[in-house]
């Protein structure tokens, strides 16, 4: 199982995913302006603001040459993990439905958040991504995590399985609609989420319920 | 019509004194010209030349074992085994802050990050110390917030946690508020420069954002003078920050260290290139050459003085060997950050600024940057309190209320409002985070270790007595490690008081130099850094006389920190160390508007011998909680420990009355000393012996909050404590509807 990790000019968490990813494999880097992936198995577009994200989270990520590589990568059924800034540059890119707009409370927030996994599998759907544990502790931090789709996309996605994951009843830290925190593509190879599943594999740092979601997706990619 | 002379003299109207400039003319064997006056008016500031403390800062311990680095480098460094140090400094950022708070704490913290990759070290924990005046003020909202938004913008862009800090609310500073960042950073011994330039021939590459008009005098001036009417018109003067440009300018150097590409390297922070260029040259003995036409600009007209002053943000210095600039420039390129050779090193002992090829200003290095005179302190103590009064809380309050009204003060309250806006978890090395201990505790994989960090210093005590204010400061930083396991490796200080050439701030400055001095020497840690912020008064008078103390420890792994909550119903729950509880400068005095000068004076070897029993239990496993007795007393201390874990306690204060306590000392009395410590009881009273105290007060129990002190017993729920002590975030909210 090889990961790649993509590192964009302002990534922050690159560093943290790489090494989450060594738990269950090997990993690199991909620097953002590498047009090919080489070998992956999988990769992870991580948290942080890429290229300071002043226009608009994600906005200009989305133009760079390991992008449109991750674009082939996905649309062959390769597996792909987007996490927080991930998540935006994925929706910009038009991987995943939906748009992340600033959190209700105008502040950043970090603070630790229970998921509810929600059980995909129904209908057409591939059982991808679906991690054994119904509930996951893992931080969230951001300031623009608000997650926002037309209400007919929004009734789309849930009807097709597409909600991976949602805030814990109470416990939606930025407005989002319906809960939702994490969200598949049609197919089901990508996934992205605000919560920071890479901040959450070591008892050490408060949790190792992430390990869970590294594990899906390596699984999804074995199955690729 | 003849013009006053004293107003149109260019060096007074750039702050230096007519014998400062008569100085000037006589180093140089002339008059300056624009050029020189405006470098020597810069370096020459209280901000840069510590005119009024640099005598009395000689007093500081700054030598130890672990000491890596000390003063006089861009931060200093401890060593934490296995080839690495950890790198550490505190600075200030108070009158660009009080001017427009959101770029004023951002940049603060874009300048602390800097001194700490200047020698070479990653950043790997922020944590700031804030002081603004009263909750109820419009000013001190929208200061407080400003601030709380820009730490977190920046830190939060650039990927480095945010980990702790402590923010209080005193009137004295609703005109001159404080921000004070501290940047901790990881970094492997060899890999680390100086900032003295070495090497006649060596090329200086100035690296990062191009310079612009912004800031011309901004963090230099601002902090060397008084803040008064008209500061709104202060604003083009404060800089503004760019973290994305700084995420990519650290990257950038760190790969130049690791390849051993510089030779020195050096931030540029306030008076920009000017006071990089002159103290990278002085610290190495050299002369430098500056040609300002080789300095890219955001504006193409700009004059030679503005670009040697300018404070744009995001930009550092470095000495290359001539053979290894272009491997430099590539390294720049790959992370898109500008780079360019500006000048060279030079064996003549001159700082010379060219524009292409021409002299335009040429100064002797010595007389810049060494050559300011320094002043002698003219103190004088106050015969009386001078900061007034204001009674917020009626005499005759219950226990109950008092202890509700003290959770519920804006400087006791828990801060969970402002650390959840910062990133406290990225880097993965978080194993402590806000408030979940009395430290924030980083693990240090590369070196099998761990750290504690902590930044402490109460500012209205040392208003009541500078000497034991200060030394509490030192001493809670201390009992902070200790609560989390850890040893003290070394010491940051800010000292943030009002104008020195006054005899009341002078008094103060001098006597807390003097506590921070015996308190580090006591304890046998070194000063390894600091930074001093002198000038902080408005109309109304000086600010409270604030030295902020960041300390570092060493823990031998992170888990073993205990949390500052209770954990375990049944526990018992004592009190370890040398208390002697007084309301005098307590938090209870002020709610009262009873402050007055005196404290009692604190003893600091046994201080130091309960630390060390502390860290040796919780390294040993034996306490369940701790957490360190402070502000409010020891009911607020046993009130945070049941509100954090959401179990009550039920305790009996007949031992600490018996020591001569009145009950109201015993519950709300502060002073330094005092740990709450919670576990097995056998374990707990095992502890005590060989000069340490350790009162059973009682145990882990229900859900209320039930204390015993003769006719000021008290009893309520968790519930309400909670709403209290968590009702900062809804009294903001609720303020802004």
């Amino acid at each position: 199982m090889l990961w790649g990790v993509v590192q964009f000019p302002g990534s922050c968490d690159e560093r943290d995913a790489l090494h989450a990813c060594e738990l269950s494999g090997e990993a690199r880097l991909i620097w953002h302006e590498e047009r090919g992936l080489g070998e992956v198995d999988a990769v992870v577009i991580p948290g942080g603001f890429s290229y300071g994200d002043y226009l608009r989270a994600g906005a200009i990520a989305r133009f760079s040459p390991a992008m449109e590589a991750v674009a082939e990568f996905a649309a062959a059924g390769g597996p792909v993990l987007g996490i927080c800034n991930g998540f935006q540059v994925l929706c910009e890119a038009g991987l995943l439905p939906g748009a992340l707009l600033v959190n209700e409370s105008t502040r950043f927030i970090c603070r630790q958040v229970d998921l509810v996994v929600e059980a995909s599998g129904s209908g057409k759907r591939p059982k991808s991504f679906n991690a054994p544990s119904e509930r996951l502790s893992i931080p969230a931090k951001h300031g623009e995590g608000r997650y926002w789709a037309p209400e007919e996309m929004l009734e789309a996605i849930e009807a097709n399985g597409q909600v991976a994951y949602r805030y814990a009843p109470g416990q939606n830290p930025n407005g989002s609609a319906r809960d939702i925190a994490g969200v598949r593509n049609e197919a089901g190879n990508v996934l992205g989420l605000m919560p920071h599943p890479e901040h959450a594999v070591d008892a050490m740092t408060g949790s190792t319920d992430g390990l869970e979601v590294f594990e899906a997706v390596a699984a999804a990619g074995a199955r690729a | 019509m003849s013009a006053p002379a004293a107003s149109s003299s260019p060096h007074r109207e750039l702050g230096l004194t007519d014998s400062e400039f008569e100085l000037i003319c006589e180093k140089l064997g002339r008059e300056p010209n624009r050029v020189e006056l405006a470098m020597f008016s810069l370096l020459w500031s209280e901000h840069c030349a510590y005119k009024h403390s640099r005598k009395l800062l000689r007093r500081l311990p700054t030598e130890g074992k672990r000491v890596v680095m000390g003063p006089g480098e861009n931060a200093g460094a401890v060593d934490v085994g296995e080839g690495y140090a950890v790198a550490f400094k505190v600075e200030s950022h108070n009158h660009p802050s009080a001017v427009e708070p959101f770029q004023g704490a951002a940049t603060g913290v874009g300048g602390i990050l800097r001194d700490v990759f200047a020698l070479g070290a990653r950043p790997i924990a922020i944590l700031d110390s804030l002081r603004f005046g009263e909750l109820d003020s419009v000013r001190s909202r929208h200061l407080l917030d400003g601030a709380v938004r820009g730490i977190g913008h920046y830190g939060n862009s650039i990927g480095v946690p945010t980990v702790g800090g402590e923010i209080y609310f005193e009137a004295p500073y609703e005109h001159n508020c404080l921000v004070n960042a501290m940047c901790v950073g990881l970094a492997k011994q060899e890999d680390m420069v100086r900032a003295a330039a070495a090497g006649v021939g060596n090329a200086l590459v100035l690296m990062g954002a191009s310079t612009g008009r912004d800031g011309i005098g901004g963090a230099s001036v601002l902090a060397s003078a008084e803040l008064g009417d008209g500061d709104e018109a202060k604003r083009p003067t404060v800089q503004i920050g760019d973290p994305f440009e700084e995420s990519k300018l650290l990257e950038c150097c760190l790969e130049l260290l690791a390849k051993g590409l510089l030779v020195s390297l050096q931030d540029l922070g306030a008076a920009g290139l000017t006071s990089s260029a002159s103290e990278m040259a002085s610290a190495g003995g050299v002369g430098i050459d500056v040609d300002v036409a080789r300095v890219p600009l955001r504006e193409a007209d700009m004059e030679p003085f503005e670009i040697m002053v300018s404070e744009s943000q995001e930009r550092m210095l470095a000495v290359v060997a001539p053979g290894r600039v272009e491997e430099v420039i590539a390294v720049c390129e790959k992370w898109q950050t500008g780079a360019a050779e500006i000048g060279a090193v030079t064996d003549n002992g001159l700082m010379r600024v060219l524009r292409d090829g021409e002299v335009v200003g040429e100064m002797p290095v010595e007389a810049l940057v060494d050559g300011c005179p320094l002043y002698d302190l003219d103190p004088a103590a106050p015969e009386a309190w001078i900061y007034g009064n204001r009674t917020t809380l009626a005499p005759g309050a219950s226990a109950e209320e008092s202890l509700l009204a003290l959770l519920a003060s804006p400087s006791v309250a828990s801060k969970r409002w402002a650390f959840e806006q910062y990133d406290s978890i990225v880097g993965s090395r978080t194993a402590r985070r806000p408030q979940s201990a009395d430290a924030a505790v980083l693990a240090i994989a590369e070196a099998e270790t761990a750290i504690a960090v902590s930044i402490d210093g109460n500012g209205r005590r040392v208003a009541c007595e500078p000497y034991a204010g200060t030394v509490e400061a030192v001493l809670e930083c201390a009992q902070n490690l200790a609560c989390a396991g850890a040893e003290p490796l070394g010491l940051t200080n800010c000292l943030n008081f009002g104008n020195p050439e006054k005899p009341v701030p002078a008094w103060q400055l001098d006597r807390s130099v003097q506590g921070l001095a015996d308190a580090c020497e006591a304890l046998g840690v070194p000063v390894v850094g600091g930074n001093v912020s002198l000038y902080n008064e408005g109309p109304e008078g000086p600010i409270y006389p604030t030295p902020v103390v960041g300390m570092v420890g060493e823990l031998p792994s992170p888990e073993l920190a205990v949390p500052g909550a209770f954990v375990r119903e049944g526990d018992a729950i004592a009190l370890l160390g040398p208390f002697e509880p007084s309301l005098a400068g307590s938090e209870l005095a002020k709610l009262r508007g009873e402050l007055d000068v005196g404290l009692p004076q604190p003893d600091i070897a046994a201080v130091r011998a309960a630390c060390a029993a502390v860290r040796a239990a919780v390294r040993a496993g034996k306490l369940s909680s701790a957490h360190d007795v402070s502000d409010g007393g020891l009911a607020c201390a046993l009130a945070e420990s049941a509100i954090s874990a959401g179990l009550g306690c039920q305790v009996d204060l007949q031992h600490l009355r018996e020591r001569g306590c009145t009950p109201e000392e015993a519950l709300f009395g502060e002073a330094p000393g005092g740990f709450v410590i919670s576990g097995e009881r056998a374990k707990l009273e095992s502890l005590a012996g060989d000069g340490i105290a350790v009162l059973l007060l009682g145990k882990v129990a229900g859900d209320a909050i039930e204390i015993a002190a003769g006719d000021r017993s008290l009893s309520f729920g968790l519930a309400s404590a909670e709403g209290a002590w968590h009702s900062l975030g809804e009294r903001l909210d609720a303020a802004q509807r």
